[in-house]
């Protein structure tokens, strides 16, 4: 049973929330300000696990994440636009918006990972400033500098379920991959790639994989973005939001799902939360994110730690 | 005739936003193959540089000489304080730690410009006051003089810095092994603070230069010159110094051609496929040594 115990955790876990957040918004618990964080908490959600298996698991620094998530929420944005109902279109336009990102993702991918560490983040971000280029040159198709507006509001907090299934799908799929074989050859990679190729495991392939899969989930975040805002602008996928992706991945622990969680719901209140001290928000915010690193770093930090599992090794004993 | 001039303008152009970027970029690499670290915040001193010399010219009305070097002491100041408090007590934590807190202290350092300066645009005039000359039919400007110059003297002045100083020998001790430079006795941390002086030093001058061209003041300002120089700094191999210059020159030049003969819109993408396809033939960059990996 002891096998189980964390999948049921989970689920109960899962379901409180959701069971939660209905009661919040129907009985008219939540301002409006709060209503509107609720999809982007979970959009938020998605993006920080799926960068969460490249950074994370597999060890490489990706700076681009925000061009998945564009090519996602462009491709997508248009299937919305076409008139289809909403049944349909929604879930034909997530699918259609992480298959865009996904093959966007193998063909940057697979010249991408043939480099390694900095070289590799460097290029990543490149990728990131030409495809948000390419949409702002692109007008006939995406609008260009304008945007491509009335998109129509499929996935505001009306449609809670869909986004909070695909959330959960999400979660679980990754989850479960790198528990699995799969995910283990790609923590491998990460851990000594070397040894890793000596033992027979593609590396190429399994990093290909890694990418390909946080690609195609970043698109159908885009799409949840899209439906969310609906508008879209080459501007809000540039490099600073592919960086805020990254800060949520490393606040939460490095390779650690339920951290990319909490730190994706916590940093995309807080900005929120503080809007009270209007101007001095970002300020604090920036101030928060240096003493966080620091904290985490500190020989303060350290003892905690120490301190906590000598009285874990206290009890087993 | 005609076509030529304009390219060889447009040359000029290039090298003189070039030459901004290898400035950056020297700041960028300088830091990396000392500290092994990418310093995002890097690009905000440049934007601390701009309006430094805009409170102590427009503000405090200071003779604009005298305002340039108090600038670049300032930034300098700014480099050591920053790298004091929230880099060092990092220097033994993941890489990643690092660059989350470079990337918080380049968000601190905007939001503080935004608070004290506010979001409108300062227009600023240039403090570069120097007649344009014609040579045949081309016309040099005044500015572009300045800006090869300045980064001439940089550069010659800066590499005879590391190769005959004592201190630009520990320096490349610190980037080639650091520990083995601790045991043969060189203080690695006032290595690593001068290193985070020059390269804001370094940053200052390019911030007055940059601003000369565009003379108009934002918090934002230094964003996009700082990602391009990074550019240009792994274009001419991360960690080499003369790397930097190239990449610098390199990326300024591509820029002001595709801008001029291909699209604006797309300079951009154009500048960063340039870099995808460089590090694809050659992963380490122009000038990189690639390390060889030992099991």
């Amino acid at each position: 049973m002891k096998k189980y115990g964390k999948q049921i955790i989970g689920c109960v876990a899962a379901a409180a929330v959701y069971a939660a957040v209905m009661i919040l918004v129907n009985g008219g618990f939540l301002s409006r300000q709060m209503m509107s964080l609720i999809i982007p908490v979970c959009m938020n959600i998605i993006l920080a696990v799926s960068l969460c298996m490249v950074v994370g698991f597999l060890g490489e620094l990706s700076l681009g994440h925000a061009a998945f998530m564009s090519i996602g929420a462009y491709s997508g944005a248009l299937i919305l636009k076409s008139g289809l109902p909403t049944v349909a279109a929604l879930p034909l336009a997530v699918l259609v918006g992480g298959v865009c990102a996904a093959l966007l993702g193998l063909l940057v991918g697979i010249p991408v990972l043939r480099l390694r560490g900095d070289y590799l983040a460097i290029t990543t971000l490149g990728f990131g400033e030409i495809i948000k280029s390419v949409f702002n040159a692109a007008t006939p198709v995406t609008g260009g500098a304008g945007g491509l507006k009335k998109i129509p509001p499929v996935t505001t907090y009306r449609n809670f379920t869909f986004v909070y299934i695909l959330m959960l799908l999400v979660i679980l799929l990754v989850s479960n991959l790198v528990k699995s074989r799969h995910g283990r050859a790609i923590c491998a990679i990460r851990d000594n790639y070397i040894a890793a190729e000596a033992i027979g495991i593609k590396v190429s392939f399994f990093k290909t994989m890694a990418f390909v899969i946080a690609a195609f989930m970043a698109g159908m975040a885009g799409v949840v973005y899209a439906g969310n805002i609906g508008i879209l602008k080459p501007v809000n996928f540039d490099y600073n939001t592919s960086i805020e992706i990254l800060v949520m991945v490393v606040l939460g622990g490095m390779g650690n799902i339920t951290g990319s969680i909490i730190a994706a719901f916590l940093l995309t209140v807080l900005p929120e939360m503080l809007r009270g001290l209007s101007n001095y928000r970002m300020l604090v915010y920036a101030i928060a994110l240096i003493a966080m690193m620091l904290f985490n770093n500190s020989p303060l930090k350290r003892m905690l730690v120490e301190k906590h599992n000598m009285r874990q090794a206290g009890k087993i004993e | 005739m005609a076509l030529l001039n304009g390219i060889l303008a447009q040359l000029l152009n290039g090298l003189r936003i070039g030459s901004i970027y290898a400035l950056i970029a020297l700041g960028y690499t300088m830091v990396y193959g000392i500290a092994k670290m990418i310093n995002f915040a890097h690009g905000d001193i440049i934007m601390v540089g701009a309006y430094a010399l805009y409170v102590f010219v427009s503000l405090l009305h200071v003779h604009p000489a005298l305002a340039v070097v108090l600038t670049i002491g300032f930034c300098a100041v700014m480099g050591i304080t920053i790298e004091k408090i929230a880099y060092k007590p990092l220097r033994n934590a993941q890489r990643l730690a690092v660059l989350i807190t470079a990337i918080g202290v380049s968000y601190l350092l905007q939001n503080l410009a935004l608070l004290i300066f506010k979001a409108t645009p300062i227009p600023f005039g240039s403090i570069i006051r120097v007649p344009s000359i014609t040579v045949g039919e081309i016309t040099i400007s005044g500015l572009t003089m300045v800006t090869l110059a300045v980064t001439a003297v940089v550069m010659v002045g800066l590499t005879l810095f590391v190769n005959h100083t004592k201190m630009g020998h520990s320096m490349l001790a610190v980037s080639e092994d650091q520990g083995a430079a601790k045991l043969m006795g060189i203080n690695v941390d006032r290595t690593i603070t001068i290193t985070f002086a020059i390269g804001s030093a370094l940053a200052a001058v390019a911030g007055i230069l940059y601003i000369s061209q565009y003379e108009s003041l934002l918090p934002t300002l230094g964003a996009l010159p700082g990602i391009k120089a990074f550019v240009a700094a792994v274009l001419g191999g991360i960690g080499s110094i003369p790397g930097a210059m190239i990449g610098g020159l390199v990326l300024g030049i591509i820029e002001s051609m595709s801008k001029a003969y291909i699209s604006t819109q797309l300079a951009d993408a154009i500048v960063f496929s340039m870099l995808v396809v460089v590090l694809l033939l050659k992963p380490s960059g122009i000038l990189g040594k690639l390390s060889i990996e030992k099991v």
